[in-house]
Parts: C-alpha cells; structure tokens; sequence
C-alpha cells in the first residue's frame, strides 16, 4: 500500500448534460508506484482527460460529476478532502502539464510570475524569494533565467511548454500528470521536451501519469501502461508485457494500426468502427461490436479482470475462457 | 537543438539590451504609432490642464460668475476671446470652469458604473448559474429604463446637486459595464490557463482578482473611455433640460441651453460650448479607439 502513491478504485464519472448522461469513466481502477511513469493510453474520447481531472478533483461541475469510487493518494481519499485541503494538494503534491502550451500560459503575466505563482501559494515564500526560484526552475528546464521577465507571445511552443514544465514541477509534486503534453509541438520539439521531462522526473523522483494516444511515446518512456476503452481500463500490463504480448483485442488492433519497420505489409489493419457513443455505451462488453473476435455472449456478460500473469492485466472474455478466440493471439 | 536554442537565446539578449518590457510600457509603445489616438490623448492632456489650472487662467468668482450686463452678447474679441453670454460673463472662461465639473463628472461616474457594474459582471460571468441569473436579470431591469431617463428618475428624487449628478449617471450606466464585462469573463474562464491555474492550487478570488480580470479589462478601458464621452453627454443633456448643476455655475450643457434663446443674434453662445463637448467627445473616441488596438494582445508583434 504504501509504496503505491496513487490508487484508483471504481471510479464512474458521468457528465449529465440535457442530452444524456455522457457516461465518460466507468469503474476505473489503476495503481501507479511512487516514481512510476504510467502511460494511459486510448481514442479520443476514452475518457483519459476526465480520469486526470478527477485526481486533481477538477473535472468541471456541471456537468461533470464523480458519481463514486475512490481515489488514494498517499494513503489519503481525495474525493473526501474538503475543497481547502484539496487546494493544497494541487500544484504542490499532484500538479498538472495540460495538453497546449500556447493556451495554459496567462497572456498578461510573465512567466517567472506565473511559475513563481505556485511557489508563492503553497510554499509560503515572499514575492522576491519566489521569484529567485522561479529563475531556478527556468534554467531547469533550459531556458535564461532573464527571460522570467518576458511574456508567453514572446516564447517559441517548445519554450512555452518547458515553462509549462517548470511551473508543474516547480513545488517538486510527487505526483505530475501530464495530459498529452507533445501533441501540440513538432516531433523534434517532442523529443526534446520528453528527454527534458525523463531527466527532471529522474532528479526529483516523481511519480507520471502519461495520457496519450502515441504509443511510441509510450516505449520510450513508461513502465506501465493503462489502456483505455469506453471509459475503462481495459489492459494494464508493464511496458515490456504490453509490447510483447499484448492480449486484448482492442489492444492487438492499436498495434495492427502502426506501420512496422520489421513486417511488410500490404495494408495496415485499422480497428473498424469508432468509439462507442458514450451516452449510449453498448451493453456486455463495450468493445464487442467492433471485436472481431466478439461472439453472441459478449453483448450480455460484462467481462472482468483477468490475470494473465503477474502485473498484467486484462478484461476480455476470451481470458475468462468463455469464449474461444477465432485465430490466434 | 542546440542551435536553434543559441539564436534564439541571442535575439533575446538583443532585445533584452534595450529596455525591460512591461505589460504597460508594451501598450503605451503600441499607442505612441497610433496618430490619431495620440491627437485625442493629446487634446485630453490640454483639457483636463485648462480644468486643473481653470482658477490660475480666469478667476472664478470675477470673469466666469459676476454678471455685467453692459457687457452682454459680444462677439469674440480680445478682452472676450469666444465673446460674452446674455448677462455678459466670458464664454472662455465659463467653458474651462464648466470643463472642471463635466470632466469630474464624467471619470467619477464611469468610476462608480466600473466599479459596481464590473464587480457583479465578474461575481455573474465567474460563477454562473443562479447567481450569474439573479444578478444580470436584475441588469436586464434596469436596462428596461431608458438610462436617461433612470438618471433623472435619481436626480429629481435626490436632488439636484453635483454630487447626485454623478451618482445618478453612474448608476444609470452600471448595467452597460456588468454585461461587458461579464461577456468577458466569460470568454476568458473557459481558457485553458485558468485551468491551469486551478490545477497549481490557487483560490478562486486569486483566480479572479490575477488572472480573469487583468485579461478581461481591455474592453472595459475601452468602454470606460468612450463612457466617459457618453456621461459627458449625458451631464450636458441633463444641465440642459435644468436637472444638471444648480446655476450660476458653468456647465457646458446649461450653458446651450441659456444661450438657444439667442440662437438668431448671438450664435457663438451656443457654438462655443457645442464645441467643447464636440472636441471632448471626440478627443475621448479617438482614445478609446486607439486603446482598444493598443490593449490587443494578439496584436503584439
């Protein structure tokens, strides 16, 4: 228990909208070690985003709602921490690198305020020593100290996001969850940023969430992966047993849709169909109607977890035994 | 990489070399190339030196109060530069004390609707929901009255003082400025960084008070500015109709309306202090506009 810094258990978030109710998270569990990084891997939608946010316990109400589970961090349950003390867990013990750097920087601040801006609130310091370690935190992550005074428009996008960077990891949090924080740069800024975010992770110790739908980001740097359909994790595996063996269907065809430098193939096998509609998740298991191995059972008998073996884990009939797989996996 | 990081280290330190750049000075530079908002900044410096120094230039009591009949309805000349009026005070001198209150007038009251409109803009485009209901019906109420109509409704029931005046055309013009800025408020929460700021653990009043509202001000300066003109406006159409400041003291509004008698004989009367609220108002709109091109950030070079 202890050495697990993050333990998810059951976790359903809805968001209830006038056209329904978007059943986003459903019974989502995930363990995370202290100095682990997990990749959270899905399709758009998967509910990947909405599972970060409810760490952080922002997932924006309403519409949004923790309908129930538990969420320990720490050996504490965040979704009973009043909203003060979950004030101070934010950007201090868990903080958060968002998606596009270009928009989660204050246009008007610069940005050695705003990295200096956590520092201030969680760490007690005046204004003046909060600043110097904001300069700190610049040169951390690359960047001239005297470039604290300029404002983001003055910032490339890969500076933006060291800034972004700097400002998550600037109370050394124990936890950092980063939502998809290359999608929004060119692939060599990419490299860069994931080299720099590898390296300060390694001095400070800390604990990642990896969201992302690139899974060559994923082998290069996580050791457990997450995989995310309809809400759900639908296969938890270590980075090695993922790649080697990966058992789910959903999780097979991921890797059938990237081309391969070792295997010719003719045409790549995308996984037919789109995510499910998440008012209306199918019944059964939610991936059955684009399974290819998805027999007349899987519509009706919701598929739980199976061991395979230690530390890797799936939810797919077929590892039940009740259904046999129609070629080998 | 290293490369790119070197050259782009080296343009900053080029920049860096000149001058530390504030969010301020960055709009005043801005500003500095807009020609026309510099000619109304430039006459708005001019107006509100004549008012500051207004006893310095002509004396109150003696040039711009003291009746001398004798003296009535000249012309321009050098004694009466814009000519006298029907009891024969100087016009020049009546414009700039009158300037005095219609520039009092229009900042204070602005100040009054910016600051109580703009609180329950934010308090409504920050939280939503109910309250952001109850509060902008409550605007959309006294939208419902005519704003001029709501100013003389206050100062009839107060009374007609300077004080009143301000106080009556502030409030007439709070709804203005609470859906203003509640418009953007609304547009700058949803942005990803006050995300972000929530995510680093800050308050919702620091949330508020260091990051919505220094990116929602732009179009309040803006409409505060072209506001100003409007109350000015307002303060002459109320002194017209008799609502405005108790006479003798000069207001450029009172002082058209006691001069639309002569309108045949002496024209400059009314010409004079026309004028005056034309240049004011204009000057004021040319600010405004300027402000508004100079507070743009997505315009930044």
């Amino acid at each position: 228990m202890s050495d697990n810094i993050l333990e998810i258990k059951d976790l359903v978030v809805h968001y209830i909208t006038d056209e329904g109710v978007v059943e986003a998270v459903n019974g989502l569990n995930m363990t995370l070690k202290r100095g682990e990084t997990l990749g959270l891997v899905g399709e758009t939608g998967a509910g990947k985003t909405t599972t970060a946010l409810s760490i952080l316990r922002l997932v924006p109400n309403p519409p949004g709602k923790i309908i129930s589970g538990e969420i320990h961090f720490d050996g504490e349950n965040l979704l009973e921490l009043s909203e003060e003390e979950m004030r101070s867990i934010r950007g201090n013990k868990i903080s958060m690198i968002f998606q596009d750097p270009m928009t989660s920087l204050n246009p008007v601040m610069t940005v050695g305020e705003q990295i200096a801006e956590g520092i201030e609130i969680h760490q007690g310091l005046s204004t003046d020593e909060a600043m110097e370690k904001a300069h700190e935190m610049l040169e951390l992550v690359g960047i001239p100290r005297e470039r604290a005074i300029d404002y983001p428009h003055q910032f490339s996008g890969g500076m933006k996001q060291r800034v972004v960077i700097a400002i998550a990891l600037a109370c050394n949090p124990s936890l950092l969850i980063a939502d998809e924080p290359t999608t929004a740069l060119d692939v060599t800024i990419q490299a860069q940023v994931l080299e720099l975010m590898r390296n300060l992770r390694e001095e400070f110790n800390t604990a990642m969430i990896l969201i992302t739908h690139d899974l060559g980001i994923v082998a290069e740097t996580c050791d457990k992966v997450a995989v995310m359909y309809a809400g759900e994790v639908i296969e938890y595996a270590t980075l090695e047993q993922l790649f080697e063996n990966p058992k789910h269907p959903y999780t097979i065809g991921l890797f059938g849709s990237i081309p391969s430098l070792e295997h010719d193939v003719e045409r790549l096998k995308p996984i037919k169909g789109l995510m499910p509609d998440p008012t209306n998740l199918p019944s059964g298991c939610p991936f059955h109607p684009r399974c290819s191995h998805a027999q007349d059972i899987c519509k009706e008998r919701k598929p739980i977890v199976t061991n395979i073996e230690e530390g890797h884990m799936v939810k797919c009939l077929i590892y039940e035994g009740v259904i046999e797989a129609k070629e080998v996996l | 990489m290293s490369s790119s990081v070197t050259t782009e280290k080296d343009t900053n330190l080029k920049s860096q070399a000149g001058k530390k750049r504030s969010q301020w000075g960055e709009v005043w530079r801005r500003l500095k190339k807009n020609h026309m908002a510099m000619i109304g900044l430039i006459i708005m410096i001019i107006l509100i030196l004549l008012a500051v120094f207004a006893n310095q230039i002509a004396d109150y009591e003696e040039v711009a109060i003291k009746q001398n009949t004798a003296n009535r309805l000249q012309g321009p000349s050098r004694e009466n530069w814009l000519g006298t009026d029907n009891f024969g005070r100087d016009i020049f001198a009546r414009i700039i004390h009158g300037g005095r209150i219609s520039l009092m007038v229009g900042v204070v009251a602005v100040g009054i609707a910016v600051l109580i409109g703009g609180t329950l803009g934010a308090i409504a485009g920050f939280y939503g929901g109910r309250v952001d209901n109850l509060i902008m019906r409550a605007m959309d109420i006294f939208l419902a009255i005519p704003s001029i109509l709501l100013a003389i409704a206050i100062v009839t029931a107060l009374g007609a003082n300077l004080f009143n005046l301000m106080l009556a055309i502030g409030i007439s013009s709070i709804p203005g400025y609470a859906r203003i800025v509640r418009a953007s408020v609304l547009t700058v929460k949803d942005q990803e960084f006050i995300e972000a700021a929530r995510a680093i653990g800050a308050s919702d009043f620091r949330i508020i008070t260091k990051h919505i509202i220094p990116n929602a001000l732009a179009p309040v300066i803006v409409q505060g500015t072209l506001g100003v003109a409007t109350a000015i406006l307002s303060t002459a159409g109320l002194s017209f109709i008799g609502l405005g400041v108790p006479k003798p003291r000069p207001e450029w509004g009172s002082m058209l309306s006691d001069g639309r008698t002569y309108l045949w004989e002496a024209s400059h009367i009314t010409t004079f202090p026309g004028l005056a609220i034309v240049i004011t108002i204009l000057a004021l709109n040319l600010l405004g506009d300027g402000l508004r091109d100079a507070l743009d950030p997505r315009l930044k070079q």
